[in-house]
Formats: structure tokens, sequence, C-alpha cells
């Protein structure tokens, strides 16, 4: 099988990190050979696969180390054989943090970090696409699926919609596409219809829809995946069952972002049934 | 092909797409001079149309290159990759003369913090205090300034923070410049950013008194080709003690006390002008508009100088200086003219030298036909009157505007209110006042601000001028085109053209150029020539 390279984009605080690591956790279980990068300056997208193991990013070590950077200094292993790395980046309000992304993605390449027989390599990414560096996975071919987190939420759905143009714009360069949405819930209502919709409206699909449950939460107090800390309970299935549709996608597009009247109607038509009369003055 | 330049102006920007070619309809006008005294509006200092290939250069351009560059005891250090300072090095030839062999010079030197991808990624102001540091040690300077390229910017340096921390530590001037190329419209931008900076950090710092009793400051000089030694020695034998230049050979010092002089003569208005205004609020001491270019202009401004310190002695000995200088002006002005006269330049170049350049090309009995600034502002074209109908556009927003009040303790009024309005009546004195370029222009002349490379190639083919005068970026692509191009920002390898001395220089050089039979061999024999191939491209 050749290698699949992903990149899981979607608004701050969505659940992109629990989301990859857990999916990544489901995937390692079912033998697959897995390396995620994790692209935000926190450096918390392997915490979970690591046990909370603090792990030293690229870039301090590129600083510290200047060009003698080994391979293993900065790749380790996880739960399955997981190979974990952060890029990191500066603190916040100095320096580029966009750039940082880029300079830690060229230095694995060139570590031979893609070398090595992986079938999946997961990037996960900051927040918004907020400008060139964020973008770098997808824009140079690093990634060429891409996975969208999103919630009911209007925010995050205009969030998914805005990420949806950025696949636009480099998928006309590259081969980059839209692999689908996977629906973290909120609790919002019909929350599983309106990002069904959503999602069809991009011209993609609803990959999954992981519903809201505290075992998560439980998880990552442990610093674990559900995967590994309760591997029997419904939650797990829940990641395993997004991991197999993502192993099994055969569905790439390229997005059909949505206008802004668009995304409004929609959560007006499935958010907002109740009270249609203000809706309506919304509208208006 | 017509040359009427209404005619002109429509043939150069027909090929424009429409809104581009509305702007450009606006920045090209044809001069008269209206019964009510004035000229006609033009559109200038907006952002250039990408694609057309301006001449401008770039706002750390205009503040490190221009203003704080020339100076010969500040060490100018740039925060940035190394381009941007390397390919600023030595290329506006300031010439410098310090004092004594063992003065301090830093015009040769090139300083960068040469910044690499990870002072990108977490910052580069560590790297910038270990650069302070070092020149410190190396080079021992009173003052270091430190210049932002577009990256700083992006990636939020604070140079100002780490100026003012190098200043406590090192108990030198250390003084920072937010002139990231990007900032601006055109290098102007960066000029005044580059007055605040030096109104705000250098000017004041120094109480050395003097005794002489004709004190002035020359601002807009920057002794390309050396210039300034030319002025220099005018000033000096007039009478007239000179304290401070801004900036060409000048020293940190003499900057500082620049508060001790009677009066600002301006030079380039547009680069400057700022220094001289906020320097008359603060400490009281009046500006006047001179130029130095042409020997009639350089006599006038002289005249102008004596004027204004209403001294009889003064008067007799800058008569008697100028009663030295101009016959071999004359003589030297004869023999060419007998070659020159009647023939065309066009000048399309800086902010102030395509106004003053025409003096002498007229006092050679040349016309010029064709001018227009790279980064010149409505009042530079129009005068100043304009001023108080300016809109400030969302580009200048981006330069900060400093408020000056006043010193308590050294404001001194160097006229009163009765001696200033005065002068002001005096027309043939443009004190605190600039009466711009075409005021001064002939009629029905093609006036360009931002000239692009296409209405370049098309003005040389309608009108063939004999002279073209812009800078490096322009001269090789019109010598190809048959016409000798002149440098006035570098003066190729030639200068000082300022002054009389300066004069007698200009009018061999371009006597040189426009009379070099070469020129009229650019097409070689077995080439057809550009009319023929038309033919063949019509066939």
């Amino acid at each position: 099988m050749a290698r699949r390279s992903i990149a899981i984009y979607g608004k701050g605080g969505i659940g992109k990190s629990t989301t990859t690591q857990n999916t990544v956790a489901a995937l390692a279980e079912a033998g697959k050979k897995i390396m995620v990068v994790g692209c935000d300056p926190k450096a918390d997208s392997t915490r979970l696969l690591l046990g909370g193991l603090a792990q030293k990013t690229v870039l301090d070590t590129l600083r510290d180390e200047g060009d003698e950077v080994d391979l293993d200094e900065v790749l380790r292993p996880g739960y399955g054989g997981v190979h974990c790395t952060e890029s990191g980046g500066p603190e916040p309000g100095v320096g580029c943090a966009g750039r940082g992304i880029i300079t830690s993605i060229n230095l694995l390449e060139q570590l031979g970090a893609y070398e090595t027989d992986l079938d999946y390599v997961f990037y996960d990414v900051l927040g918004d696409v907020v400008c060139g560096g964020f973008a770098m996975p997808m824009r140079e071919g690093k990634a060429q699926e891409i996975y969208i987190v999103c919630s009911g939420e209007m925010m995050a759905m205009y969030a998914a919609n805005n990420i949806s143009k950025g696949i636009v714009k480099f998928a006309q360069a590259g081969g980059v596409r839209l692999g689908g949405i996977i629906c973290n819930s909120r609790k919002v209502d019909n929350e599983l219809e309106m990002i069904s919709e959503f999602a069809r409206q991009l011209g993609t699909q609803m990959i999954h829809f992981v519903p809201r449950d505290n075992d998560v939460q439980r998880a990552e107090i442990n610093r674990k995946t559900v995967i590994e800390w309760r591997p029997e309970c419904k939650q797990a299935d829940e990641y395993r069952a997004l991991a197999r549709a993502i192993d099994q996608n055969k569905l790439f597009v390229v997005p059909t972002p949505l206008e802004i009247s668009s995304l409004e109607k929609l959560l007006i038509d499935f958010g907002l049934v109740d009270d249609v009369s203000s809706s309506k003055e919304v509208v208006a | 092909m017509s040359k009427d330049p209404r005619v002109v102006k429509e043939e150069l920007i027909q090929i424009y797409p429409k809104k581009l070619r509305q702007k450009r309809s606006e920045q090209i006008v044809v001069t008269e001079h209206r019964e009510d005294g004035s000229v006609p509006e033009i559109k200038a200092n907006v952002r250039s149309s990408p694609g057309i290939i301006t001449q401008r250069g770039c706002t750390y351009a205009g503040c490190k290159g221009v203003v704080i560059g020339p100076s010969r005891d500040i060490l100018s250090i740039v925060h940035g990759p190394i381009g941007c300072s390397f390919y600023a090095w030595l290329t506006r030839r300031n010439q410098t003369r310090p004092a004594t062999l063992d003065d301090q010079n830093f015009i040769t030197y090139c300083l960068s913090t040469d910044m690499q991808e990870e002072n990108i990624v977490f910052g580069g102001e560590k790297k910038l205090k270990e650069a302070v540091r070092e020149a410190f040690k190396l080079f021992n300077p009173k003052a270091i300034a430190i210049f932002s390229t577009c990256p700083v910017g992006l990636i939020g340096d604070d140079v100002h923070a780490v100026a003012r921390d190098m200043k406590a530590e090192l108990g030198i001037n250390v003084f920072g410049f937010s002139c990231e190329g990007y900032r601006g419209v055109s290098q102007s931008a960066g000029h005044h950013i580059a007055n605040n900076g030096v109104f705000k950090h250098i000017i004041g710092n120094n109480e050395t008194p003097h005794e002489e009793k004709f004190k002035v400051n020359m601002l807009g000089e920057y002794n390309i080709g050396g210039d300034g030694f030319v002025l220099e020695d005018l000033l000096a034998r007039c009478g007239i003690k000179q304290i401070a230049t801004f900036s060409g050979n000048s020293t940190y010092d003499t900057m500082a006390n620049a508060h001790t002089a009677d009066l600002n003569i301006v030079m380039c208005h547009r680069s400057i002008n700022y220094v001289a205004q906020m320097m008359e609020t603060r400490f009281g001491i009046p500006w006047m508009k001179v130029n130095f270019i042409g020997a009639e202009a350089s006599a006038k401004s002289l005249r102008r100088i004596a004027e204004y310190f209403e001294d009889a002695e003064l008067s007799a000995r800058v008569e008697q200086v100028i009663a030295e200088e101009m016959p071999a002006v004359e003589a030297k002005r004869a023999e060419v003219k007998a070659r020159c006269q009647g023939k065309t330049a066009m000048l399309f170049v800086g902010g102030s030298r395509a106004h003053h350049y025409q003096m002498l090309f007229s006092e050679m009995g040349m016309k010029t036909i064709a001018a227009g600034y790279e980064f010149g502002h409505r009042d530079d074209y129009e005068g100043r009157k304009i001023l108080p109908g300016l809109k400030v556009d969302a580009d200048s927003r981006n330069i900060e505007e400093i408020t000056v009040v006043p010193d308590p303790e050294l404001y001194r009024a160097r006229r009163t209110p009765e001696q200033v309005a005065k002068l002001e009546a005096m027309t043939e004195l443009e004190f605190r006042d600039y009466i711009g370029m075409m005021p001064e222009m002939d009629d029905d002349v093609l006036v360009i601000d931002d000239l692009s490379h296409h209405e370049t190639e098309r003005l040389l083919e309608i009108y063939k001028p004999d002279i073209f005068c812009a800078g490096i970026k322009e001269k090789f692509g019109v010598q190809k085109m048959g016409i000798p191009c002149k440098q006035l920002h570098s003066y190729d390898y030639g200068g000082p053209y300022a002054g009389f001395r300066g004069a007698i220089n200009f009018y061999h050089d371009i006597d040189r150029m426009v009379n070099m039979k070469i020129w009229s061999f650019v097409n070689p024999p077995w080439q057809p020539q550009a009319e023929q191939l038309k033919e063949v491209a019509a066939d």
C-alpha cells in the first residue's frame, strides 16, 4: 500500500489533537505503521501517544544542536510504535511560528524521517489556516488528504468553510484533496443532520460522527488515548470506526466552499428550527 | 506621430486596462500657467500599479540609503537578511572627508545582522543585541543606528526596545528605525521616518556654542559626487558658518549641534522638509528653500541667504564670491552652448532633482520636454500652497507623526513675527515655502509622476530627446534605444555638479554626451533599423 499523508485541520479547541491521537491509536492497534507530526507551537499533539512524555521539539533541538541533529533526538516511539514528533515554535508574540513549521518539516525530510516503511503520516495543524506557514502541510504537497474536525457550532463550521477555501487554492496547484468532515459532537441540536448536509454542500462527506463522551477526558487525565486507557469502552469503538472509515476512504474531492449566506441558512434550517420567527428576522 | 503633449498623453496610456488608464491619466499632466496663478493638479505619492515597472525604491532605501547613510560616523546596522545591507553598500556615491586621518569614517563598512531562518522563527532581537555589542567593541562609535528590513516587521522584533537597552548598556546613543521596505508607497516614507528619528534622537544633544555671525544648516544635501564639498567651500568663502549638513559628509556631533544655527537652508525639499519644520517649531529656526544646482540658481540662493541675514557686509561678500566664480562658468557655458543650444532633455528622477537640473539644462540652452519625480508628492510639483487641502491617505498613516512643541529651554525665535511676515512677503525668496517644479516650467510640457517602463519607451520613440536623465535601473534600457542616459542619482562616475564649479562639470559632461556620435550607431549595420523591422512585421 502506498503511504498516505493526512493533515487534520479545524478551529482552535475543536479537538484536533485528541481526535488525531485516538484515531492514530486505533490505526496502530490495527497494525498500521504511523508517524504523527505535531504542527503547533504548543507542542501538545503527541502527548497522549507518548503517555505525557515531554518531547523536545524539532525547532528547539535545531536551535541547541545546530545542524548536528539526529533523528532519534526528535522522533520518539509512542503507543503502538507510532513515531511521534513535535515541530514546536517560538513563545507567543515572538518570531514566526508558520515559518517554524516549514523549517521543521524540511528538517524531518532531510533527516530521513519519511524514508522508513510508514503506512501513514499525520499532520496535526494549529487552529485555522492563519498564514502561509500553517498551510505548509497542504501547500507543498506534504499532505494529500485533509480531514477537517468540526462541530455544529457556527464558528467551527465557519472555520471549516475557510479551511476548505485554502484547500481549493492548493488543490489547483498540487494534489491535495478533502477526505471528509469529522464531526466531534458538542451536542448541538440536529448536529448529525446539519454536519451531514454541510459536508454534502461542501462536496464531501461526514466521515464519522464522534459522540461526546467523558471517557475521552478521563483518558486524557491519564495521559492516554481511550484506545490505550480502556480499549473495551464504547468511545474506543467510535475511534476505531473513524479509523476504519479513513482507512477505507475513497472519496477525495476539491471542496466547494459555501457562501456565507448559505452557511447561515444551513444553521437556521437545522439549528434554530424551534425558533423560526427570530431566525426569519436574522435572514431579513 | 504627433508630438502634441495632449495627444502623446493619450498615446501613453491607451494600452492600459481601464482602471489603470484612469489612474495614470491623473498622474500625467500637461503644464500650463493659469490666470489665477495655479498649475494643474497631479496625482502623486500613490501606490505604483502592479506590472508597470516602476523606478521607485523602498522605504528602507529612503531611510538608510538616502538620509542616514551619508553620515560618516553614525554606525549603521541593518537588521535583516544580508541582501538588504549588501545591495545598499556604497551604491549612492556619497562622499566623505574626515577632518583628520584619525577621525572615524564608517561609510565604507557594511554591517548586517545577517538574519537566518532560525532568527525568523524565534525572533531576532537577541542576535541584534549581539550585533550592536560586537559593533560597539570593534568600532567604538558615538552613535549606532538600527534599520529594520521587511521581515523584522513581519515577525515583530522590537528594534526600539533593543536600542533603548543597548543605549543604557553601552552608554552611547543607539536608535532604531521602523523603516521596513513595505511601509510606504516609495522611498519617500523612509525619508519621513528618518527625519523623525534624527529629530527625536540626535538634534539638540550637543550644546557647543558658536560665535560666528551667520550660522546655517544645509538640509537635504547628500554629497553625491562631492556636491557637498563644493557647497561647504562656497559658504565658507562667503563667511557663512555651516553648523550641520543633513547628511552628506556629516558627523553625529554636528547634527546634534544643529539647533545652534539661525537658518535652515533646504536643498531637497522632499527628503528633509519634515526636519526643517520640526526644528522651527521646537527651536525657532526658520527654513528657506534654496537650490545650488545651476550657476544662476546658486547665485540666487546665496543672495537669498544674505537677504535673510540683512547684513551689508555679507551681501558684499556674496556678490564678490559670485563675481569670482562667474567668469569661468560663463566661458564654459559659451563654449558648450554653441553645440547644445536647442537640444532636448527629459528628467525622471528623485523628488527634487527633476526640478533642480532643469536650471542647468536651460543655462546650456537646452529645453526640458518632459519631467517627473519618482517619489515626489503633490507639493513638490505644485508648491506647498496646496498643502492645506491635501488629504492624508491610508499609506501615509503608516508613518509616525510626531507632535512638536517649543523647547522650554532651547527655543529662541530667530526672527520676530514682523520680520517673518516681511520675509514671507518677498516673492524672490521661498521663505518657509517651496513653489514646486511645475510653476518654473514652460507651458505645454508633459509632467509624469512615477513614470513606467512602457511610458519611458514610448516617450523616447515619440520625442527622441537628446538626453534622458534617470537612475541605474533605467540607464541601459534607454541607451539601447540610442539615447544617452545620465544618472542623476549617482552622477554615473562624474560630479560634483552643485554650485559654480559643479555647473562647469555638468556643462562639460552633458556636452560630451549629447554631442557624442556613437549613439547614432546603436543599431549595427547588419541589423535592420527599427522602422524597417516594423515594415517587416507589418508584412
